[in-house]
Formats: C-alpha cells, structure tokens, sequence
C-alpha cells in the first residue's frame, strides 16, 4: 500500500515541475522572448551556446531559445486543439452507441475499427495530402485518427453502467435519455476521459512533430520542435546543439505528460496500479 | 476453436470493406478532376479521356468503388505520376526492407519486455522494478527520430563506427546492408519496448495475485518453473495482442524512422509520394498499410489460444 502510494507522489513530484515548467516557458514567451524567433542574422549563424545566445544560433543566426519557446506554443496549442476536438467527438458517438446499442452501435465500432487499421501518422499524412499542410489540417488530420479511441473507452463505460441502479432510477422518474445521459453517464465517464486526454496530448504533441520533422507538418518559418530537428540534420556535425535541444524539450515535455497522466490514474482508479 | 476462427474471420470482413471505402473516397476528396488528380497537371487529352473512361466518372460513385475494388483485388493499385511504375510494384518493391527492420526491431523489444516486465513485477517496488519502470517511462517520451538522431551523432559521426548515411541493397553487399541497418533496428528496438515491457509489468502482476500461482508455490515448485511455466503464459497473452497492433502499425512504413536513416522504405514512399502529391501511390500505400494492418491482427488472435485457451471456450 505504502509502495503504491510512494508510486503516485513520484509520478506527480516529477511530473508536476516538468509540466509546469512548460507552462511558464510558454506564458514567459506571450510577453518576451530574448530575440525575434523569425529574425535572420546572417551574421551570426551556427553560433556554439554562450552568454548571448543560450542554447546557440542555427543556419540563419536565429537564436535557438526562442525559437524553441515560441515552438512550445504552436506544439502545445496544436496538441490542445486536436485533443478538444476528439474528445468532444469521442465523447458524444461514444456515448450515443453505449447508449442506443443496436444498429448505431455497430455501425460505429465498424466504422472505428476501419479507422484504426490505418496507423495513425499515415493516416494524417493522407489527409494532410488531401488538406494540404497548415495547422488546421494537421489539427482535422490527428484528430480523425485519435477520436476511435475516445469513442471505445466512453462506449465501453457506458456499457459497464447502464444497468446499474441509479440508470434505472433515473429513466424510471421520467427523465429524458438526454437528461439521463447528462446527469448521470457522463460523469461518470469522465474520469476515464480525463486520463485518456493526457494520453491523447502527448501523443498529439510527438505526432506533430514528427509530422512536421517528416516535412509535412508546420510550415516554416514558423518554428516547431520537429522542424527544427528536421532543418537540424545537414548542421549535425558542426552544430550538434541544433539536433539535440529541440529533441530535449519533446522528451521533456512527453516525459512530464506522461507522468502526469500516470499520477492522474491512479488518482482516479487505485484498484488499476 | 473452429467457431472461434470463424468469428473472427467474420468481424474481418466489414472492417475490410470499409477500409477499402475510405481509402476510395479520401482521393474524391480532393476538389476537381479525379482524373487530372490522378494524372497530373501535365497530362495529356488522350490520356485524361481514357482515365475518364477507365474511373467511369459519368457512373455513380458505388459503380466507380466496384471497379476500383476488382482492380485492386486483382493487384491493379494504378500507375505512379511520377515514375509511370505500377503502384503495386512500387509498394512491394520498399515493403522487404520495412519489413525486415520492423520484424527484427519487434521481435528484439518483445523478448527485452517479456523479461524485463515479468523481472519487474515479481520483485515489484524494490530498485530493480523501479529502475524498469523509469527507464520504460523514460523509453516512452523520447520520439523515435530523436533517438536515431542521437544515436547517428555519436556512432555515425563522432565515434565513426557505423556507416552514417544511405543504404546498400543486401544484393551489393550483405554485410554492408546489415551494417546500414543496425542503428535503425537499435532506435525502434529502444523506442519499442517502452510501451511492451510496461504492458508486461502490469499483466504480471495481476497473474502474480492469483489463487493458481500460490497454489503452484505451495506445490513447492522452484520460483523459476512458477514464473515461466505458470506465470509467463498468462501475463504474456494481452502483451500479445499489443505487439500485433505494434507490429501491425510499423509495417505500414516507419516514415519518421527511414526519414532519420535515409533507407527507401514503405514509409518513405508514402512521405515523398505526399510531398510529390502522387495520389495514386498514397492511395495504394494507404489500402496496403490497412490490410496488412487487419491481417497481422487477425493472425495475432488466431494465436492467442495458445497462450490463453480460455478464449475459444467462449
């Protein structure tokens, strides 16, 4: 018991700064960022990390610490989008077919099994060809892939709850299924939507940067960790800081996600530890 | 068991359909010509008119599906724009070497997880488990092209060991080609066996608890035949079906991986083929990925009853 609980607290303990640090990183960035990210100083390119530029200068004389903070904002605000978009979709087919069953029901698991026979990033580069690459289309394209997943845990909830008492009760007192569905299934099946969320972040986060490492994803100039590390590759021998402090901040950030997600489930479920 | 197979063949089926439904329409999505999107800008009448004629464009769409679908069943995926080559030829050509890497990769993460993870879960919470499960949580928030990123930094280009860049076919140089391939299959080895060897924790120690392994002890059987004769079974079974949909997703191209590496693999194909917008061979690489996505799993349950024979009782 006492090991399970140690567990918790050292998710949340490392976690918890990782997260957060992310967070002043980005609410630092709204107000000031030691250089222009976008201005090129062909002076000054391929500078080695020092006093003035932190994390060094890249091909452009760009310097590396606010690219890389203004990256956190379009790579966090990619991933929040996509996430609020399958998880609002999600949630309602979800309960719709744990609620309906029937037909409704197993047109949708088809339909979401078809879905998840693509893998997810192949899936998103064949509707970014079709979309074309902006922010928009790499938001429709994760969240296409992603919303499968949210529609089986919800389905899944609802069906473990429908027939239990207090379902009963309240169809029972005339309430509507809009009313039951509301007041009574779909808290509790957020618990298990907030932790799929988290999950759902971080893989939002690595999918658009590895789209965007791919080429495909975040047009340049517009900075994002994966096009960094992408534009980073012919430079790796004589600037090596330019492969390796965006790489730093993905697995940072994923690290921090992860933990938290982790520290949120057992929260919420302690029998699954 | 026969009942149990056909079961699963029948829920295969719709899955199919659909897919090939999907992968039909994403092409119709784009506004247009479908025939000048097939084609290319720079295609001529002759040949837009028998594109025409072969889509049937003046048909309803379920008609132009029909005879899309005989085409493809019977290996026809259509004509690269930019190359000319058949798509199908195209996509078996970069399938071996995704292939390989995926299989090796695969095999090599599962075998480092079932150890790693049933290790974990009998000691668990002392520093062994705990170093298991942070490496693993570690594993799991490094990207895959980072990792190989890294890994071509320090063995590619300081140390010099392994060859940096490119690719030889195994038929110029086989040792050459294995060499190539060595840091590839490292990175989705590491990248890999995050995921597994967690999932392999967590089963064994729910198969850990259980009355029967007790039992099995109490029988006095040394702790090395409990682990893998009783609880290694069990507990491996749903890390089973988590390494056919891995393996069921990889095989569909490891795009990020073979960008890293530079090897001509699926994932490339479809990268370059998005970035060339040759629909064609996206539309192909999309319907190959899928099915070999459904296949792969449906052969993973076929032997699932092996390790857990409990499922063709229901």
């Amino acid at each position: 018991m006492m090991g399970r609980v140690g567990h918790v607290g050292l998710n949340a303990l490392v976690g918890i700064p990782l997260v957060g640090s992310l967070l002043v990183t980005i609410g630092i960035g709204l107000f000031w960022m030691p250089y222009d990210p976008i201005a090129i100083d062909l002076a000054h390119p391929l500078g080695s990390p020092g006093l003035h530029h932190w994390f060094g200068t890249d091909e452009f004389g760009r310097d590396v610490l606010s690219r890389s903070m203004l990256g956190s904002r379009i790579s966090v605000l990619i991933a929040l989008a996509t996430v609020a978009v399958a998880i609002t979709l999600g949630t309602a087919l979800g309960l719709l077919a744990g609620y309906l069953r029937g037909w409704t029901d197993r047109l949708l698991m088809m339909m979401t099994d078809a879905v998840l026979a693509f893998p997810g990033i192949l899936l998103a580069l064949a509707l970014i060809a079709v979309f074309g690459s902006s922010d928009g289309s790499i938001i429709l394209a994760l969240s296409t892939a992603y919303t499968p997943s949210v529609v089986r845990v919800v389905r899944a909830t609802v069906l473990s709850i429908r027939e239990r008492e207090f379902i009963e009760a309240s169809r029972s007192v005339g309430d509507s299924p809009l009313e039951t569905i509301v007041h009574h299934i779909l808290p509790n099946v957020l618990p298990p939507v907030v932790v799929l969320a988290t999950s759902l972040f971080g893989w939002a986060m690595l999918s658009e940067s590895a789209l965007s490492f791919l080429g495909v994803g975040v047009p340049p100039p517009a900075p994002t960790w994966g096009n960094m590390l992408s534009q980073s590759r012919p430079y790796m021998d004589v600037a090596s800081w330019l492969s390796i402090v965006p790489g730093l901040c993905i697995a940072g950030t994923l690290l921090g996600v992860n933990l938290l997600g982790d520290a949120l489930r057992d929260w919420l479920d302690p029998r699954k530890t | 068991m026969l009942s149990y197979i056909c079961k699963r063949l029948a829920l295969t089926l719709p899955t199919l359909v659909l897919v090939s439904i999907a992968v039909f329409l994403i092409i119709r999505l784009i506004p247009g010509d479908p025939a000048l999107v097939l084609l290319g800008e720079g295609a001529d009448g002759a040949a837009l008119a028998g594109v025409r004629a072969d889509l049937g464009l003046d048909r309803p769409l379920p008609v132009q599906f029909v005879s899309w679908l005989q085409h493809a069943l019977r290996g026809d995926l259509g004509r690269s724009i930019v190359s000319g080559e058949p798509v199908a030829g195209l996509i078996l050509q970069r399938f071996g070497l995704t292939a390989a890497v995926v299989l090796v990769a695969v095999t090599a993460a599962t075998l480092i997880a079932a150890a790693a993870g049933l290790t974990a879960a009998w000691r668990r919470n002392s520093a062994l488990d705990l170093a298991v499960v942070g490496t693993a949580t570690v594993v799991l928030a490094i990207p895959s092209f980072w990792l190989g990123l890294v890994l071509l930094l320090l063995f590619g280009l300081k140390l010099g060991w392994l060859p940096f860049v490119g690719y030889i076919p195994f038929s110029e140089s086989a040792v050459q080609a294995l060499l190539f391939l060595v840091m590839p299959v490292v990175t989705l080895t590491i990248t890999e066996s995050g995921v597994l060897t967690r999932m392999m924790r967590s089963s064994s120690i729910d198969v850990l608890q259980l009355d029967y392994v007790t039992h099995a002890r109490a029988k006095g059987l040394s702790e090395r035949v409990v682990l893998t004769r009783h609880v290694f079974p069990n507990a491996f079974a749903p890390t089973l079906t988590l390494v056919g949909l891995t393996l069921g997703h990889l095989l569909g191209g490891i795009a990020v991986i073979e960008t890293v590496f530079t090897l001509p693999g699926l994932g490339r194909l479809m990268v370059d083929s998005v970035l060339a917008r040759d629909y064609p061979v996206v539309q192909g690489c999309l319907l190959f990925t899928a099915v070999v996505y459904v296949v792969v799993n449906l052969l993973v349950d076929l032997c699932y009853p092996l390790f857990d024979p409990r499922v063709t009782a229901r």
